[in-house]
Parts: structure tokens; sequence; C-alpha cells
């Protein structure tokens, strides 16, 4: 059985954790040992923060090394820059095309990089980038907090393994509220490859 | 039936499978999620309490009941129920009684990097080290099991990666909880009453009871050899088991689930099996100094480093430098992420401790901080929290700041949730020794930082139902303090009003400032929007620090500054950038 390592990054807030979460659990219901691990605390007020998930036939610690990610999720591009060294030539990259300003930048005292610079760096750093309007599509439906739900599409078809399991996990993971408002994020995520 | 639980949650089920009746607690990172699991049992009684050594001294006196308890905390937490820890080494209890304490190698959520294994060596306990959430949960029951076996409490060490990761737990059945009775209190004074009498002999039961928890612990399944590669043989307690089954898949481990004491015969025993001994464990040399002391050459700390968290990678790095490991390092890419705008926690949008900050930093008064997002002042752009070290310490590093004859008025800022914790006997000393210093209490009606949990303050329990609040300001005026204000957090010149006045008093005042955390009462008001025509790009709003607004590609025509924006996804209306700006240029939508 094959490992495959994820690493999420993004800003505290954005559902990193919620996402880790549904993450492992899908591993779990395909059939692999998973573990995972996040960072709670102060660093969830807006902080910079990552998630690891490991799928694997009996997977020992609960984070990745550094240039073994397989696939890499970036919630947002300065935090998708910054954590780049998980990355390895064949890495798959999934990006929410989203830009937060850390109080450095708009204190003046900081720029923002380029996003067109970020890609770049992500393009030649690795195998494949794939750009997501995840959060502008989550507004349009409704709650910009379902972008996650919409990555989780597509991230759905470039891992693969059965649709309606991955479903399973979100709709399971969440409050009965906002279930059919992820899943319908879910295949407008997986819709944008259709 | 399997199922993915973070470490933190596979204690809380173990203390459900293990028959735990009464568990106290109080939040902190990254221990909290163990009681707030535990609190969906109905068949335990969970509370939050005031501190850590009240949680201690419930528990003790429960376990004296003959019911079975347990109690949770952050590593800082050990030192503030230290003092109540130590003497139930001497009492034992009637019961289980089963401390955890969660630490934070690597410091993600506290002010200092401390070992808690040293605990268990200065008082004289037992302690467990799981390895992932499976080992938490059955490591609880063995707890409960070993605590009434030697008549001793157990102390469970777990570390942030073990509390907060997360991996498969094989779920059993909840202890037969129905109807258990406690007989009547037990009176027995040479054992339950520490008098110093008394207590000279405890002291060598305590010694005995050692003596045989060491002949325990090498026959303990926790303790384990796996044999592989006999060049290396690595020691290794908690989560660092699996970071080198991880780095040295075919190697000799001797697996640590009890880091005290320690099975000193199967450590002789695997130290004679291989040809090096090497010692993988967080922070201090715990473990290695012991081992030395036996005789052993292990090494260690030649190798790892004391300080911050020892991850996998780290383990390989360094071995690879020692020669120890042979495999090659991945390739790491580092090209373009230098100097990157770092990207600090900071207060949320719609934070009711934004206004006091931005007067604080207006005003430039010195100010002795504490614990809680609050500490998030310190940062910039309010730079408004000079000290910081301990819960509490806030209003005790102010009456010493006020005893020193400073040129400028000083105040201290503390959340609700800490100065009930540690803030109100620091309040009477002040009054009492005639200090002087203003005293602001952030009430935003919840312990947030650790995920908003109750505290006095607040009209509900963790699972005893509703209760009347406590009221800060009577509370304050009855501890003797003349000048106690309240105002509207949110309202930034009535806070500037109540600090103007605090601080010219002359003596002990208190500020209450008023406003319910974002997450406490969630009603957002639609988003403010700057209108460009109107702002001067002053920045003043960006002063504010808040998440929401930020600086637009319009730029003044004649200053060329960057004028503001405000992010409507996250703004939730609460209005204190549009009273700070000058021009009254950020309005709500419907006024706009």
């Amino acid at each position: 059985m094959k490992t495959i390592r994820f690493l999420i990054t993004g800003v505290g807030g954005q559902g990193t954790i919620l996402a880790s979460d549904i993450l492992a659990e899908v591993g779990l219901r395909l059939g692999y040992d998973a573990k995972k691990s996040d960072i709670l605390g102060l660093a969830i007020r807006g902080g910079s923060v990552i998630s690891h998930i490991i799928w694997g036939e009996n997977v020992c610690a609960p984070m990745i090394d550094q240039g073994t990610a397989d696939f890499y999720i970036s919630f947002e591009w300065l935090e998708g820059l910054r954590r780049m060294a998980y990355t390895k030539p064949d890495t798959v990259v999934l990006a929410n095309d989203w830009r937060i300003d850390p109080v450095a930048v708009s204190t003046g005292q900081a720029e923002y990089p380029a996003i067109a610079t970020i890609q770049d760096i992500m393009k030649t750093q690795c195998k494949e980038l794939h750009v997501i309007p995840a959060t502008p599509m989550a507004v349009e439906l409704g709650n910009a907090k379902v972008f996650n739900s919409i990555i989780m599409g597509r991230l759905s078809q470039l891992v693969g393994g059965d649709e309606d399991i991955w479903r399973s996990a979100i709709v399971d993971k969440l409050p009965q509220k906002v279930r059919e408002l992820n899943v319908t994020a879910f295949n407008a995520g997986r819709a944008l490859n259709a | 039936m399997k199922e993915l639980l973070s470490g933190n949650e596979a204690l809380a089920r173990g203390a459900l499978e293990a028959g735990i009746e009464i568990a106290c607690g109080y939040p902190g990172t990254p221990s909290s999620e163990i009681l707030e699991t535990v609190a969906q049992y109905k068949e335990i009684y969970s509370e939050w309490s005031v501190n850590e050594k009240v949680a201690m001294d419930a528990a003790a006196g429960a376990a004296y009941s003959g019911r079975r308890a347990m109690v949770t905390t952050k590593q800082v937490g050990m030192n503030v129920l230290s003092d109540s820890l130590f003497y139930t080494a001497y009492t034992g209890a009637e019961a289980a009684l089963v401390v955890i304490t969660a630490d934070d190698p690597g410091l993600f959520s506290s002010q200092n990097e401390q070992d808690n294994r040293h605990y268990a060596k200065l008082g004289k306990f037992p302690m467990l080290e799981p390895c992932n959430s499976q080992e938490c949960k059955d490591f609880m029951k063995e707890a409960v099991r070993i605590s009434e076996q030697f008549d001793t409490p157990v102390i469970i060490r777990t570390t942030m990666r073990t509390s907060h990761s997360k991996s498969v737990v094989e779920l059993g059945e909840a202890a037969g909880y129905a109807g258990k009775q406690v007989g009547p209190f037990t009176r027995n004074m040479q054992k339950y009453n520490c008098m110093c009498t008394w207590a000279r002999e405890r002291h060598h039961v305590l010694e005995r009871r050692l003596v045989d928890l060491e002949a325990f612990s090498d026959e303990w399944p926790g303790n384990a050899i796996t044999w592989g590669d006999r060049k290396y043989g690595f020691i290794a307690d908690g989560i660092m088991y699996e970071y080198v089954r991880q780095v040295f898949p075919n190697a000799s481990i001797l697996k640590l689930g009890m880091c005290y004491p320690l099975p000193k015969k199967l450590i002789r025993k695997f130290a004679d099996g291989v040809e090096n001994v090497i010692v993988v464990e967080e922070l201090d040399p715990f473990i290695e100094e012991q081992v030395r002391a036996m005789g052993i050459d292990a090494q260690g700390k030649s190798i790892f480093p004391i300080c911050g968290e020892l991850l996998p990678e780290d383990i390989a790095e360094h071995c690879r430098k020692a020669g120890i490991l042979n495999a090659p390092a991945p390739v790491i890419p580092q090209d373009a992420v230098q100097d990157l705008p770092l990207r600090s926690p900071l207060l949320c949008s719609g934070c009711p401790h934004r206004a006091t900050f931005y007067n604080l930093s207006q005003m430039k008064l010195p100010v002795a901080g504490d614990i809680g997002c609050y500490n998030l002042g310190t940062l910039p752009p309010f730079n408004a929290q000079h000290t910081m070290g301990a819960m509490g310490a806030s209003v005790g590093v102010l009456h010493g700041m006020g005893l020193s004859d400073l040129p400028e008025p000083a105040v201290c800022t503390i959340g609700d949730g800490t100065f009930f914790h540690a803030g109100v006997a620091p309040l009477l000393n002040m009054v009492h020794n005639k200090g002087k210093g203003t005293v602001i209490i952030m009430d935003n009606r919840t312990t947030a930082m650790t995920g908003h949990q109750d505290n006095p303050g607040i009209d509900k329990t963790l699972s005893n139902g509703p209760i009347e609040p406590v009221d800060i300001a009577g509370l304050c005026t009855a501890c003797g303090v003349k000048k106690v204000l309240t105002v509207n957090a949110f309202d930034v010149a009535e806070v500037r009003r109540g600090l103007e006045e605090c601080t010219a008093y002359d003596g002990v005042s208190v500020l209450i400032t008023r406003g319910d955390c974002v997450f406490v009462s969630r009603s957002p008001k639609p988003a403010l929007a700057v209108d460009a025509d109107k702002c001067i790009a002053c920045g003043k709003c960006i002063q504010s620090g808040c998440p929401s607004v930020v600086l637009s590609d319009t730029v003044h025509p004649k200053t060329k500054k960057r004028k503001a924006r405000i992010e409507s996804v996250t703004c939730i209306g609460c209005g204190v950038c549009s009273q700070i700006c000058p021009v009254q240029a950020i309005s709500r939508p419907e006024t706009a």
C-alpha cells in the first residue's frame, strides 16, 4: 500500500483543522491507516498554520518531513509560499486563489509577494499547480467558509478513491445545518474539471 | 469499533472506560480538549475549576471519598497544582487519582519550555507517557489500575503532538457506573492528614512504594524491547518511539511507556544486547542521566538538542551528523521563501480588546500583561503589553511597579478568566498594602484563548447546568477597591475616559472593559465600508490592528499613500475602526 502525504497550509481561522480531520477520515474509510497533526491554541487567531495528514499501511509519526508532500494544499497565497519546503519535484499543488494581508503588510512594513511570482515558484518547483478560485466560489454559494469543501472536491479527483466515501466523510464531520451546503461545494469543486 | 481520535479525546475515552467518576481541570493548550470530551459523557462529573490547584484538591477530595478522580492541566498548570500534588504522594487515596499534564515542547502556546517529567522524580510519582492515541486510551486505564494497586497518584504526560495528533483507536466498553455507593468518609488521619509527625512516617511508605513501582516497571508491558539491528539501540519515551521507528525501521528499540520509575533491569538487558545505546528524548536528558547513573555509556544530548520540539526529520538530521544514519536527506526546496512577511496571530475582527489596546498604545502607558488572547496586544501595531510571565502575574507585577515610584502611571491587563484564576489574591494584596495602579479587567465573558470555556463570571458550568455569574465589579469592591469603573469595551472614547479617570486616581483602581468575545455572541452586524473619496490615507484605522482593515490599491493623490479598505468577508461590523477614523470615512453600507 502506497503512503500518501498531505500538507495543508493557511491562516488560522480558515478551517485547516476541519479540512485535515476530513482528509484523515477519508483515508481511514478508503482502507488506509491514517494520522494527522495540527497546531491549536493561540496560532488559530489569524496566525500561520499547517496541518499534516498521512495515509499509509502502518503510519508512525503523525507529521511529514520537509521535502516529502505528495499533495500540497494552499488555502492562502502567502502561506502557500511560506511552506514550500515541504514540497518535492513531483508534488501536486492545489492553491486557493485568495490573499489575506498580514498586519506587517497592512501597516506597510512589508510587501505582499506578487501572486504571479508565487505561482511561478509553485509551477517551477512542483509537478502540477491547480489554482482554484475557491473563496469567491464559496461566497457565491452563500458562505465563504465552505471554500475548503470546494478544494476537497478538486482534491478528490486528483487523489482518487470512491467519491461517495469523500462525500460521506464531509457529511459525518460537519454539523447538520451546513452539510448540504458543503456537499454542494464539494460537487462544485469536482465540476471544475468536468 | 475503530475511530480516529486525538490523544486528548482518547484520554477522555480512556477515562470513561476506566470508570473515572469525577474530572476537574483548568483549560490550557494543549490539554483543554480532554475535559471538553469528558463532559460529553454523562457518566462522569466534570468541571472547569477556578484554577489547577483547586482542581487538584477537588480531585484529591473525591478520591479520598472513594471516587475515581482525574485532573487535567497544561504544562505550566502543573506548577500551579504542584503544591497540592505533592501531598497526595504522601496520602495516596481510597480510589484512583490520575493527573494528566500536556506539555508543550516547542512552546506553541506557553510562556516557557519545561519538562514535566521532572515532577515525577521530584514528587516520586509513577509517570506514563503514551506514544499515540490508542495508548492514550489504554494508559488511562493502566493509570487507574496502577493508582489503586500502589495507593499512589499516577501522572500521565503527553506532549502537544500526542495530545493534538489524531490516530486510530479501538473503542472499548464504558465502565459499569450504575449505582456505585461510597461509604462514610474514611477517618484515617495518620494517612490523610499530613501533619509533620505522621508525614515523616509516610515518607518511608513513599520510598518503599517507589521500590515496588520500579519492579513493576520492569514487568509492565508498556515498556518493551523490539530487537532489530544491534549496532545502535534506541531508548525512546512517549511519541519519540513513533519517530524513532519511522527514522530507523530496522533498529533495536526500547520503548518506554513509563519514564519514572525506570525499568532498570530491562534497560540493562537492552544495553547488554546492543553495541551503542542512544537515548532519544525531547527537552531535558531526563532518561539519559538516569541511564548514565546506572553506569551505562548512553548518548543523548551529545547528539540531540535540549531546546525545542524534536521531530522525525530533526532526529534524522542529528543522527546523520553523528554518523548514526546513512540514508540520504530529502531534498528541500529553499528558493524564494526567505524574508517573507511574518504572519503573527492577531485579535479577531470584532474583538472587544481592540479599543482598549488602541487607547493604551496611544496613551503610551507601561502595561503589565497577562495570559490570554489579550497578550496579542503585545504585538504590532499596539506594542502595548510590556511584561508577561504567568497566570495572574500582571496584578502582582503592577503592584511592584506601583511601589517603585515610576514617572508614569502603570496599568495591568488581565482577562476575566485569568482574574478568577490567580488575579483576586494579588488584588487583595494591593489593597491591603496600600498599592497604586490600575487593574484593567478585560471581561469578554469567556476563557477565550483556550477555546471558550466557562469561568465563574459566566452563567453556565461544564456539566452542572446554569449558574448565577459572579459580579466582577462587586467582587473588586468587596476586595476593598474604592475606584471601580465599568465601560463598554467597543466604545473607544468611553474606554479612553475610563483609563484617564482610573490612572489619575491615587490608589488601587479597577477598570472593567465589558464586551463579549466574538465567539460568545455571534451576532455579526453588516460589514463596514470605507468611502474612498473621504479617506485621507492617514493610516489611523490600520492602527486598530484589525485583520479586516487593509490597505487598498487606491492611492491618495497628494501623499501617494494607500487608502484603507475593509474586507467585507471577515468584517463583523463592530465599529471600532469607524470611531478611530478622524474624517468619518468608515460607515455602515446603509448610511454610506
